[in-house]
């Protein structure tokens, strides 16, 4: 920081338990560390690959097709009339795979940047903040794929793809709770570090990926909303197809508020064990 | 405005550390042991408890009730035996970790150094790095632009500046981490032992640059074994012992108090343990036998070591020395040299071990003592755990001080018998 964007005289008192008022001021103070760390984690990632960024586009696109062959091939699951079916699964794996990666590395990012942790002072939010940023780029990549779906089956958007960004930020958002959780509990109990792979396995099939929400019976809609994941995918989805998909709206309704829950659950936990992390690393 | 930029009061750091019971290597009882550990856990787990693992705990403070203040744009050094709390003052002061009880408050940004090159990734090329490690320090990138050719000229790495840091050698790698820290603009400045990187020469001059920050009103705060560079640098010394301030004040007579000290200590429970032979104490002791931190060349070395062993046959000590840099320049193995091996009952022992006489150049050097099963592992290791210097050494009637810091060495050797020139035949006649 500049000399001249800070008070001459940053007063700070150090006092077990003290509750940092500071916090989200130095959040911003932080935020050009916030950004090399993002760009530290892309910098690196296809460093002595042979194909380089190329992978970013392999990974999406061969689980397209894997999902298309077993579930709207050999499984049958239809997917509407007009929809092609590779367009509706890539309209949940879109989500899915935005969700899956930020939890998965934001998790593992705290236990992974422990020598930083243990070294120097920072707001340790920054550092699984800034996955989020690497998960984003892939995205932005699959979504290269999406339009180059769309002209392949000939396939025109409705005005709903004008809200698709609303949806990315609640992707975000949903997983942000649950990652600041795992990443804060990972340190104290490393047990969650093989829980973690375990639960995106899990939420895979639990969420309408493969196939559509509509299927399940309209009794136990509501409840199955209960994985703020549905309400996400199924918004994805209608952003993309339009009315093939309709949103459920109670239940998206219901999964908002349980996205808000788990932001709350999470940036509560992380900033409760933060405060010792060093001394559990 | 007061002048004092940091004021510790009753600061205290307390940690949790689980101690296994023995189980008389009965396959029972060892399996009840687990199986109760297995549903303690679980219970702490539970209960949101420290995550510590054992069968008994003990509360261990690694600082007890520290108070201090520093003044705007002084120099202070912080010494102390390993684990005397200097690292935890310093995590603490550092923002790292939380005191548990106590108050520090501090005016001005503070900017730590406990490590040299602290997030560099070795994938990166030096450039890179170099924005990276300045952000992680605290730096705008504006910053680090500006005084970029400054910290590569300091490091002396224009070459290489485009290579990824992995091909570096460990003296370029850590010189540029060095260069980094030392562009750094903080107000108060907390830097851990790392000036023990690099060659004498660029030691003497991130000494230079310290004290160039200190003189334009910056103040730091310095750990360091290296009793050579706290005494050139700072004029102020803290010494710690077992968590507590023991003395505060100029830095030569907290140096006194501190050598004069080593062979009081009788806490040394941060030592930790082995499993056959466990390290109490060592100390290097003069001819009455009292400890001292000084060692005068080319009289016998005598280091007492204390014992406890579990009787275990062919257990012996070790001693590795080393210089001001840490390399190690010496070996003793009491076992392999000696045929001497530690009682071959369970208790506590103290031995002294007289070493034949050196010419150690002066400097500061310190010893690793280590408890090993002779020929097959190493049982109990301190690093460190004994400091020593050495003021002159004269091996001559010519008074030439033979120092460490010449780069010649450690060890000033010396003739055997008289030198004689005899002419060669060749150029004879």
């Amino acid at each position: 920081m500049s000399s001249s964007d800070q008070t001459p005289t940053a007063r700070l008192v150090l006092e077990a338990g003290r509750a940092d008022r500071q916090y989200w001021h130095d959040i911003w103070r932080y935020r050009e560390l916030f950004f090399i760390l993002a760009w530290r984690d892309v910098a690196v990632r296809y460093k002595q690959t042979v194909v380089g960024f190329a992978w970013a586009f392999v990974r999406p696109f061969m689980t397209m097709v894997v999902f298309t062959v077993v579930f709207g091939h050999i499984a049958r699951l239809s997917s509407g009339d007009v929809t092609p079916y590779a367009l509706m699964v890539y309209g949940g794996l879109l989500p899915w795979t935005l969700f899956s990666s930020v939890f998965g590395d934001a998790s593992a990012s705290v236990m992974s940047n422990a020598n930083l942790i243990s070294k120097v002072y920072f707001p340790r939010m920054i550092v699984p903040m800034s996955t989020v940023v690497v998960a984003l780029i892939d995205f932005g990549v699959s979504l290269i794929i999406l339009v180059g779906l769309m002209v392949w089956y000939r396939f025109l958007p409705g005005w709903q793809i004008l809200l698709l960004p609303v949806f990315v930020v609640l992707a975000l958002l949903a997983s942000i709770g649950p990652a600041l959780w795992a990443a804060a509990i990972v340190v104290k109990y490393r047990d969650f570090r093989f829980v973690v792979p375990f639960m995106l396995q899990f939420g895979l099939y639990a969420s309408p990926v493969g196939f559509s929400s509509a299927i399940v019976p309209s009794e136990w809609r509501l409840l199955y909303n209960l994985n703020p994941m549905v309400g996400i995918i199924d918004g994805f989805r209608w952003c993309i197809v339009g009315g093939d998909s309709p949103i459920y709206l109670p239940g998206f309704a219901l999964s908002l508020f349980v996205i808000a829950v788990m932001l709350w659950i999470g940036v509560g936990s992380f900033r409760r064990i933060e405060r010792a992390f060093a001394d559990l690393m | 405005m007061s002048d004092i930029v940091i004021s510790a009061k009753g600061v205290g750091k307390k940690f949790v550390i689980g101690h296994r019971v023995e189980t008389n290597g009965l396959f029972v009882d060892a399996m009840v042991n687990a199986t109760r550990r297995f549903f303690s856990k679980g219970k702490a787990a539970l209960k949101g408890g420290p995550g510590v693992t054992g069968d008994v705990f003990e509360e261990f403070w690694a600082l007890r009730d520290v108070n201090f203040e520093i003044k705007r744009g002084e120099l202070v050094s912080i010494v102390g035996h390993n684990g005397a709390g200097k690292s935890t003052l310093l995590k603490i002061l550092s923002r790292i970790t939380e005191p548990t009880t106590g108050r520090i408050e501090i005016n001005g940004r503070v900017t730590s150094l406990l490590e040299v090159g602290t997030g560099f990734h070795p994938e990166l090329s030096g450039r890179e790095n170099v924005f990276l490690n300045g952000a992680i320090l605290g730096m705008t990138r504006a910053e680090v632009r500006r005084r970029f050719d400054e910290i590569v000229a300091f490091a002396g790495v224009e070459k290489f500046i485009d290579t990824p840091v992995k091909r570096y050698s460990i003296g370029m790698y850590a010189r540029l981490a060095f260069a980094v820290a030392a562009h750094l603009e903080a107000e108060i400045l907390v830097i851990d032992e790392v000036l023990a990187v690099g060659d004498s020469e660029f030691q003497e001059r991130c000494l230079n640059r310290m004290s160039d920050m200190a003189s334009t009103g910056r103040t730091v705060l310095f750990v360091s074994h290296n009793l050579a560079a706290v005494t050139a640098l700072t004029k102020r010394a803290m010494v710690l012992n077992a968590g507590s301030l023991t003395f505060d004040g100029p830095v030569q007579a907290a140096l006194t108090h501190y050598t004069a000290g080593i062979g009081k200590v009788t806490n040394r429970a941060n030592w930790g343990r082995g499993q056959d032979a466990t390290l109490l104490a060592a100390d290097l002791i003069d001819e009455q036998g009292k400890p001292t931190g000084r060692y005068v060349p080319g009289t016998p070395l005598r280091l007492r070591v204390a014992v406890e062993t579990s009787g275990l046959p062919g257990m012996c000590v070790e001693l590795v020395f080393r210089d001001e840099l840490g390399l190690p320049i010496g070996f003793y193995s009491a076992g392999i040299f000696n045929q001497v091996a530690l009682p071959q009952r369970a208790g506590r022992f103290e031995c002294v071990i007289t070493l034949e006489s050196q010419f150690l150049a002066a400097g500061q050097y310190s010893v690793d003592v280590e408890t090993a099963n002779t020929n097959v592992s190493t049982d109990h290791s301190v690093g460190n755990a004994v400091q020593f210097m050495v003021e002159t050494c004269s091996p001559g009637s010519i008074a030439f001080n033979f120092r460490q810091a010449l780069g010649t060495g450690a060890l000033a050797m010396t003739a055997a018998g008289p030198i004689e020139f005899k002419p060669l035949s060749d150029q004879a006649g």
